[in-house]
Parts: C-alpha cells; sequence; structure tokens
C-alpha cells in the first residue's frame, strides 16, 4: 500500500479530468462537485503522508520505482524527501481551495476544470519525481494547462501573457532538457536517477562544463522563481490570469525554481555550486547576491504599482529572494528557512492574491486609488486583508516572520552585508503594504461603493480561513514543519560541501570569516 | 535471388500494381457506364489496396497470409531490391502513408466529383509503389527509378485540379525542381559507380574500402551530388523552395501524402544509401560528411521555423514546418550508428502521426470555409469544432515537442542520438528551434481556443468519420507519448540495414 500512496496522491486529480471530461458540459454544478471532489484524496494522502513521514530518514521515502523504457533506463520512480514533502502538501492544499475559488468561472467551465485537475497532476508529479526524465514529463505537462487557463479564462491582455509566460518558461525548459541529455549519457550505464546522478557523474565532468551545466539550468530554473532578469513574464501572467490561477502560479509553480535548483544543481553539480568565480562561490553570486537584489528590486517595484495584483505579483519576487538568499548561505538555518519561506510564501501569497479575487469580483477593476474607506463598507474582508499583509510584512507571530528571520539568521554569520540589506528592505515591503492597506481601506468610505453591501461570503471564507489558520500555526509553532524538513536539508548542504575539493573550502572559511 | 523466386517476397508491392491496374478498368467501365458521373469505387479500391499492402508487409495470420516480419535478410530480383527488416518498417510506414492519403482523398472535395477522378488515385497507388520501392532499393539505378516514379507521380497529382492556377504553377515548380535535383544525383551516382566500378551498394561500399586516398576529394563531390537529390525529397534547405508552394497549390490528400509518405521514403533511401552503400567506415571517415549533414539539418530546421513564424496560411506553415521537421530528423542521420538510425525511425512514425492529424484537420476545416488562412480556425472550438479544435491543438503540441505528446518521444531520441555523439551545439540549436516553433504553432491554437468567433462565423458539423479519424490519430499521438516502448522495440529491429 505505502508504495502507491504517491502514485495515486499525483494521478488522482488526472482521474478527475478524464471523470469531468465525460460529464455534459451543461451540468455545471456536477463538474464543480466533481472536480472538488477529485482534489480531496490527494489532500487527504498528503496529510497521511505528513503524518506517516519518518524525519530522521533523509532518503526518499514512500519510493516507488518501476522501469518506464528499460532499454534507455528510464524509471518510473517517486518519493518524497523532507525537501519535497511540504511542497506536495502546499500543492495539494492550494489545489482544493482554488477549487472552490473557481466557483464563480462562468464560460467553459467543463475545460476549466478539467485542465486545472491536469496541472495538479503535472505539479504533483514534478515534486515526487525522481527520475530526470520523469522529472522533465511532468515539469513540462504543467505548461499546456497552464498556457490555456491563461489564455482562456484570463483578463483582457490574457492572450499576451499566456504566450510570453509559455515561450519563457519552454525557453528555461529545452535549457534543462539539454543538461539532462548530457548528465544521461556521462556515467556508464547511462542514468536519470536523480538520486544517484550526483555521485555517478562526480569526476566524471570537468569543472567548467560542470558549471555550464549548472548556469543552464539555473537559468531554466530562475526563470520559475522568477529571478531578475528572467521576471518580465510574471507580472503581466499574474495580472491576466483568473484568482485561482494566480494563487496557483504564485504559490506552487514559482516554488519548483527554488526546488529544482536545490534539488538538481546542489544535488547532482554540486562542485560547481561552490565553485569559486571571483573570489566567491558560484553560489553566492547567483542566489544570494541575485536573491537579495530581487528582495530591493521587487519591494521597488511593488511600490511603484496602481494595480493591487500586479503589487502583489511583485511582492512575490520581492518574497522569493529571501528564499534564494537563505539557499546561498549554506548553513543550517539559512536553508530551513529558505525551504520554509517557500512553504509560507505559497500560503500567504495565496492568501493575497484570493483576496484581490474578491474584490475584483466585486468592482471589477483592481486600482489601488479607486477604493478608499472599504473598511467600513467590508469589515470582515479587511480584517482578513490586514492579516494577510501584515503576515506578508513579517509581523512576529505570523509564519513568515520565522522564516525570514531564520534566512537573515543564517546568512549573517556568512554574507553579514547581504543580511544587512535583506534585512533593510523589510522597511520596503512594510512600505508598499502599509501604504496600499492605507489608500484602499482607511479614510472616507468611497462615495460609489457605499451602499453595494459587498460583504466577502461563506465560500470565500472557505478558500482564506483555512490560510489564515496555517500561517497563524506556523507563526507561533513552526516546530512540526522544521522538524520534517531539516535534516535532509542539512544532509544535503553537507552533501554540498563535502563535494568541494580542499582549496575552495578553505577560500568558503575565509568569506566566512572576513565577510 | 532470382526474379521468380524474388515475387513471394514482393506480395506488397504486387498488391499495389494489381489495384492500380483494377483501378484504371473499373474507371474505364464507370466513366463508360455512368456517362461522366463520378464514381466511388476507385477511390475504395485504393484504400483497400494500400490496407492489402500493409496486411500483406505484417501477415494476417487466420487468412494464411505469412507477411515478411521476421523474414531473413536477402537480395531480391539479383541485386536490385533489399528485404530486410528496415524496409519491412517502411512497407508498413509507407502503406500506411498512402492508406491515409486515399481516405483523405475520399473524402475531399478538391478529389471527388471532379473529372478524372479515378485518374486520381491510379496516380495515388503509383506514388505509393513508387515510396515503397525506395525504402528497399539496394542498387543505384533502382533508387533513381524507384525515385523518379514517385516523382512523376506527384508532379501529376500536384497538378490534378486542372483549372486552377496555384495547382498548376505549384507543378511546374514541382517539376522543373525535381528535374534539377534528379539531374544532379544522376550525374553524381556516375561519379560514384566510376569510383567503385559497382552498382549495388554492397559494391560499392566494397569498393570504396579499397579507394584510393588521392580518389577522396572525388567521393565526397560524388557524396555532395547524390545528397543533393536525396535532400530534394526531403525537402532539406537549401533544395526546399518547392515545398511551400507545393503544399499550397496541391490537394490536402496529396500535400499530406507529400509531407508524410514522400518524406519517409526519402528518409528511407538516404538511410540505406548512407548506412548500406557509404558505410560507416573508409572514405566516408575521411571526408567531411557528418559536418557537411549536421549544417544541412542546422540550416534546414532553423529556416523552416524562421520562415514559418509568418505564415498565416494554414497549408504554408504545414509546410514550412515540415521542412523544420527534416532539419530535426536529420540530427539521427548524421549519427551513422544504430542508435543515430533508430531514432530516425522512430522519429519518422511519430511524425506521421501528428503530422498527418494536422493536414487531416485543416482538410475539414478548408472544406467548410473554403478558406485556408488562420481566420478559417477563429474560435473554432467554439463554434461546434471542439473535437478537431483539440486534436488539432494536441497535434501541433506534439509537433512543438511538447511531453507527454508523441512529439517529445520522436525529438527526444534523435536529440539523445546527436548528444551521445558529442554534437552538443546541434543539439542546443534544435531545443531553441524548439522555442521558436512553439510560438507559431501556439499562434494557430490561439485562434482556435482564445480567440472568439466573429459573428458571421457559421457553426460548424463535422462528419463522425472524420472526427473518429482525427480522434484516434490524436489519441494515438498521446498514447506514444506515455507508452512508447512498444514503438521503441519496433524501431530497435528494423534499425539494421541489411550489409548484403
Amino acid at each position: 500500500m505505502a508504495e502507491w500512496v504517491l502514485t495515486w496522491t499525483t494521478f488522482t486529480p488526472l482521474l478527475g479530468a478524464v471523470v469531468v471530461l465525460c460529464l455534459p458540459a451543461r451540468a455545471v454544478d456536477v463538474i464543480r462537485a466533481v472536480a472538488t471532489a477529485f482534489t480531496v484524496p490527494s489532500l487527504l494522502l498528503a496529510g497521511w503522508l505528513l503524518l506517516h513521514f519518518d524525519p530522521s530518514n533523509t532518503a526518499p521515502q514512500f519510493v516507488q520505482r518501476a522501469w518506464w523504457i528499460e532499454t534507455y533506463r528510464i524509471e518510473y520512480f517517486v518519493g518524497v524527501d523532507g525537501l519535497s514533502l511540504a511542497m506536495v502538501a502546499l500543492t495539494a492544499l492550494l489545489s482544493f481551495l482554488c477549487m472552490l475559488a473557481s466557483y464563480g468561472i462562468e464560460r467553459g467551465v467543463k475545460g476549466y476544470f478539467a485542465l486545472f485537475l491536469l496541472l495538479e497532476t503535472g505539479m504533483l508529479g514534478t515534486f515526487v519525481a525522481l527520475d530526470l526524465f520523469l522529472f522533465y514529463v511532468f515539469w513540462e505537462l504543467m505548461l499546456l494547462p497552464m498556457y490555456f487557463l491563461i489564455g482562456i479564462w484570463g483578463g483582457p491582455r490574457r492572450e499576451y501573457a499566456a504566450i510570453k509566460f509559455f515561450l519563457y518558461t519552454l525557453l528555461g525548459s529545452v535549457l534543462l532538457l539539454v543538461v539532462l541529455l548530457y548528465l544521461y549519457f556521462t556515467p556508464e550505464p547511462h542514468s536519470f536517477d536523480m538520486t544517484a546522478l550526483g555521485a555517478l557523474v562526480r569526476d566524471r565532468i570537468p569543472l567548467s562544463v560542470q558549471l555550464l551545466l549548472w548556469f543552464g539550468l539555473f537559468i531554466g530554473f530562475a526563470i520559475k522563481i522568477p529571478a531578475f532578469p528572467f521576471h518580465t513574464w510574471l507580472p503581466d501572467a499574474h495580472v491576466e490570469a483568473p484568482t485561482a490561477i494566480s494563487v496557483i502560479l504564485a504559490g506552487v509553480l514559482l516554488k519548483m525554481g527554488t526546488y529544482a535548483i536545490l534539488r538538481l544543481n546542489y544535488g547532482i553539480l554540486p562542485e560547481a555550486t561552490l565553485a569559486p568565480l571571483w573570489g566567491y562561490p558560484v553560489a553566492f553570486w547567483v542566489l544570494g547576491a541575485l536573491g537579495t537584489f530581487n528582495i530591493v528590486y521587487g519591494a521597488l517595484c511593488a511600490m511603484a504599482q496602481q494595480d493591487l495584483k500586479r503589487l502583489v505579483a511583485y511582492s512575490s519576487i520581492s518574497h522569493m529572494g529571501y528564499v534564494m538568499l537563505g539557499m546561498a548561505a549554506f548553513t543550517p538555518q539559512g536553508i530551513n528557512g529558505a525551504v520554509l519561506q517557500m512553504f509560507n510564501h505559497g500560503t500567504i501569497t495565496a492568501m493575497l492574491f484570493l483576496l484581490v479575487g474578491v474584490i475584483y469580483d466585486r468592482a471589477h477593476h483592481r486600482d489601488i486609488d479607486g477604493f478608499g474607506g472599504l473598511a467600513a463598507i467590508m469589515p470582515i474582508y479587511t480584517g482578513l486583508t490586514g492579516f494577510a499583509f501584515f503576515a506578508a510584512m513579517g509581523i512576529p507571530g505570523l509564519s513568515a516572520f520565522i522564516s525570514e528571520v531564520l534566512v537573515l539568521l543564517g546568512a549573517w554569520p556568512v554574507y553579514p552585508g547581504l543580511a544587512i540589506v535583506a534585512a533593510s528592505a523589510m522597511v520596503l515591503t512594510a512600505g508598499y503594504l502599509l501604504w496600499a492597506l492605507q489608500r484602499m481601506y482607511l479614510g472616507p468610505p468611497n462615495p460609489k461603493y457605499a451602499d453595494t453591501g459587498w460583504e466577502i461570503n461563506g465560500r470565500e471564507l472557505c478558500t482564506l480561513l483555512p490560510l489564515a489558520a496555517i500561517v497563524l500555526f506556523l507563526g507561533v509553532y513552526p516546530r512540526p514543519l522544521l522538524a520534517l524538513q531539516s535534516p535532509t536539508l542539512v544532509e544535503l548542504i553537507e552533501r554540498v560541501q563535502r563535494a568541494v575539493p580542499a582549496p575552495s573550502e578553505t577560500m568558503l572559511a575565509e568569506t566566512a570569516n572576513g565577510g | 535471388m532470382g526474379p521468380i523466386d524474388s515475387l513471394r517476397w514482393f506480395v506488397p508491392e504486387l498488391v499495389l500494381v494489381c489495384t492500380l491496374l483494377v483501378v484504371i478498368v473499373v474507371d474505364l467501365v464507370a466513366a463508360g457506364r455512368g456517362g461522366g458521373r463520378s464514381s466511388a469505387w476507385p477511390g475504395i479500391l485504393a484504400v483497400l489496396g494500400a490496407g492489402g499492402a500493409v496486411a500483406a508487409t505484417i501477415g494476417v495470420p487466420i487468412l494464411g497470409v505469412p507477411g515478411l516480419v521476421g523474414a531473413a535478410p536477402r537480395w531480391l530480383f539479383g541485386r536490385m531490391l533489399v528485404l530486410d527488416p528496415f524496409s519491412v518498417f517502411f512497407k508498413v510506414l509507407l502503406g500506411l502513408a498512402l492508406l491515409a492519403a486515399a481516405t483523405m482523398a475520399l473524402g475531399s472535395r478538391e478529389v471527388r466529383r471532379r473529372q478524372n477522378e479515378g485518374e486520381f488515385f491510379t496516380v495515388l497507388l503509383g506514388a505509393g509503389f513508387g515510396t515503397m520501392l525506395m525504402a528497399a532499393a539496394g542498387h543505384l539505378l533502382m533508387a533513381y527509378l524507384a525515385l523518379e516514379l514517385l516523382s512523376l507521380s506527384a508532379y501529376v497529382l500536384t497538378g490534378f485540379p486542372r483549372h486552377d492556377r496555384r495547382a498548376g504553377e505549384a507543378a511546374l515548380k514541382y517539376l522543373i525542381y525535381g528535374g534539377v535535383a534528379s539531374g544532379v544525383m544522376i550525374y553524381g551516382m556516375s561519379w560514384l559507380v566510376g569510383l567503385t566500378g559497382a552498382m549495388d551498394y554492397a559494391g560499392i561500399r566494397h569498393g570504396l574500402l579499397q579507394l584510393a586516398p588521392a580518389s577522396r576529394g572525388a567521393f565526397f563531390v560524388a557524396l555532395v551530388l547524390v545528397l543533393v537529390g536525396f535532400g530534394y525529397k526531403i525537402a532539406a534547405v537549401p533544395f526546399h523552395m518547392w515545398a511551400p508552394d507545393v503544399y499550397t497549390g496541391a490537394p490536402l490528400p496529396v500535400a499530406a501524402f507529400l509531407a508524410v509518405g514522400s518524406k519517409a521514403a526519402g528518409f528511407a533511401i538516404l538511410l540505406r544509401f548512407l548506412h548500406g552503400g557509404i558505410g560507416s567506415e573508409g572514405a566516408i571517415a575521411a571526408v567531411p560528411a557528418a559536418e557537411l549533414l549536421a549544417l544541412a539539418a542546422f540550416v534546414t530546421m532553423t529556416f523552416g521555423n524562421l520562415a514559418a513564424l509568418g505564415q498565416t496560411n494554414m497549408k504554408r506553415l504545414l509546410a514550412y514546418s515540415s521542412i523544420a521537421h527534416a532539419g530535426y530528423a536529420l540530427l539521427g542521420v548524421i549519427v551513422l550508428g544504430e542508435t543515430g538510425l533508430q531514432a530516425v525511425l522512430l522519429y519518422l512514425v511519430v511524425y506521421y502521426l501528428m503530422n498527418l492529424g494536422a493536414f487531416w484537420v485543416v482538410m475539414l476545416v478548408v472544406s467548410h470555409s473554403d478558406r485556408e488562412d488562420l481566420e478559417a480556425f477563429r474560435g473554432l472550438a467554439w463554434r461546434g469544432g471542439a473535437v478537431p479544435a483539440v486534436a488539432l491543438a494536441i497535434f501541433l503540441f506534439s509537433l512543438a515537442g511538447l511531453p507527454p505528446l508523441a512529439g517529445f518521444i520522436g525529438k527526444f531520441y534523435v536529440f539523445a542520438a546527436a548528444m551521445g555523439e558529442g554534437w552538443y551545439w546541434l543539439v542546443v540549436a534544435a531545443v531553441l528551434n524548439s522555442v521558436v516553433s512553439l510560438y507559431y504553432y501556439a499562434r494557430v491554437v490561439r485562434t482556435m481556443f482564445l480567440d472568439q468567433p466573429a459573428p458571421g462565423d457559421p457553426p460548424l458539423a463535422f462528419r463522425i468519420a472524420d472526427l473518429g479519424a482525427v480522434g484516434a490519430l490524436s489519441l494515438l499521438t498521446v498514447y506514444f507519448g506515455v507508452r512508447f516502448g512498444w514503438l521503441l522495440e519496433r524501431t530497435m529491429e528494423a534499425g539494421r540495414v541489411f550489409p548484403g
């Protein structure tokens, strides 16, 4: 039974997609209910995984492997470890909540829900796949539904946003394909096994080539994160996508970039990760420095936005910067903070996008200056928005505080300069969020909306409250999640550091001491 | 093996030839009786003949037809034709291409109920016969004859809409380009014969092994000249100029046949020539043949994709796309080993499915609206064309090489073959090309799904049979994208050329 858990978790949504396609297009309510029902098993199984996962074991668990194409040594190989478990849970949770958030879709309901379920299978599969070929198939499987979901059910400029997203991400993934082929052909016998490739290709690829491969992978994943200067697709895609798709995009898809860097760049090419470049390891430049730049850049861009959804989109770039910084530090706090931040950003940004969706459904615009005094009209909604904004700001007691502080604690001993910049940028975060809060919710009510009687409804509350509960719980008591992921992550960074030959290790120590 | 003994191994081709003769007679009788009214019989007979040829190749145990699968490799008709797993594989693939083209023609308004409909099917069968001979030819003369048989039939098929100026122009262009290419090719063949003193592939290979180093330059010239002729058949740049005009001018079933059947036959003759006639040792190792092919592959896919970007006519778009795909497939050709050969065979099967499907859907839509531009597809999914629209989306994304569709598997194996031989720059160029190609494929999908139908666009209704055909092809495209083990085994069996 246990070995089939991940397969069922991954493929129940696909089964749901097939069932939805067989339903008559006019039975809208049935389609919604059936589609939602088919996300429940994955959620329950993800809960089961959390309960039965053995944190002390750093090897993949609940593993299932079978030959897919034996002659080419391609496997169906799935499993979860401390790195992917939280992501699987996050994906299952957000997919379920987004189903509820999608009931407002009126046109082409059948196609929407079928594609959404297909997307969920792609996302879950990407996190559980441990065979590179399988990983690539799932990785690409997410593209098609996303293209249609943005392109058909999106906003006015949906076509442009959808094709931009599609081309950008495909560009990233074909680079992944080339690297994957190179890695496959290096060892004898050839292998796609992600857990073994690191050891197999070690000493077989010269460092210069490793660096090329490393950057090939990195660009592919940086597009997904998205890191400056590969981020330009994100505001467009977010603004045009329907609410639920924005949630998935920010909540899950962005995490794939950082997840894949940890899994592939760190796991398979550790030597290149810490190879010296202009006096610092590679990870410092492209994750640490670039991540810090993203924090500031994203926050500044967010501050300049008139459109609430664009603001939230840019805030994602800023918050993902903390993940990159934490990954670059190679300290237990840093890496733990990074992966925890992936989860926390997933829940918080999901709340933010859902809240934007609530107001957009009523007002049909998202212009920050076009509201004013909403607190008097929609007190509950305003309360929740305030909660989410404070969570995004990193107020103590809410989850992002823990992960961002862990990242800063982890980065401080290694790169104090970056830590100072990153910490100072929190002021910017508070700035754009509070400013938006003030303009939209405080002050005298806008007479245009004074008597509309808008308030958040029960279904919308159902999508928001679970997330709020998680944000609060992890803000007070993050231990359960940290305990699940920590051993795997610490083992990972130690493995990377062990892979570095002696000279650069001393150099790393120097940079650690000298700053 | 002598001519009489060889007939036992020539059944698929005989089936085609007999059908061809019967169609002529039936057409004559029908024309005499019906007073010029069209009859469906020639088309039905052509479909049956093509199906019979495929059945005779794979064998039908229940009817006691033994088939050719698993037969020991041998020469036929002296040293003219070769029977080996490679040719059997292509007989099936090319027979299916003929079958598909005949079936499409049966439902095509460009062919049915036109004057001389019977002649169309006669010539189509002739073209199919030519493709099968191309896959089996193990002798330069036979190769040339087979190629010419296909070419001449294809010129006629292209010009079939007799009073259509575009078709006439296309046929003339095709003829002139074809004439030049085949002239250059036969000139190259004469050099090759002069250098080696042999005309059958085994003899040429032996001759090349003993070739004096001083003659290597001459050998390279001969090789390049012969490759011109084959490059013309697969529409590789710079011998591609005919393709866009011919695909646009010819009836859609003919364009589909040229895209999948004729191109596959071109690859078959090229692969057998390189693997059987040239071999991977001796003179070939001393000349930059692989580099030349790599350059051709690079230019072909890049040009095809860039040229397709601006197309608004669906036939032209598919024509440039098929040029680009010849470039991808050439990636496997430059690897003169079994992995490369197998990769190309796999690619051709996958390409058959998705490209045929794309042409089929285009034919359905074109026959409804009499327009070939992208506008005819506007909002297709929302005005009664959900099944063709979804199917075309699957075919196009498969052509772009996205998993989990079969096109990805095809590309994956040719890329892997080239990567395994160290052609890194070429693989990088190929994957970047895939990104470019997605842009124009996605534009079609966008028009079908993302754009709303214009108020004047009529709702469409399709026949169940047509929907079944494109549905089946799209399901196969998805199926082979996930379960490609069976396909891989077939290509591995077929990926061994009989050396003679």
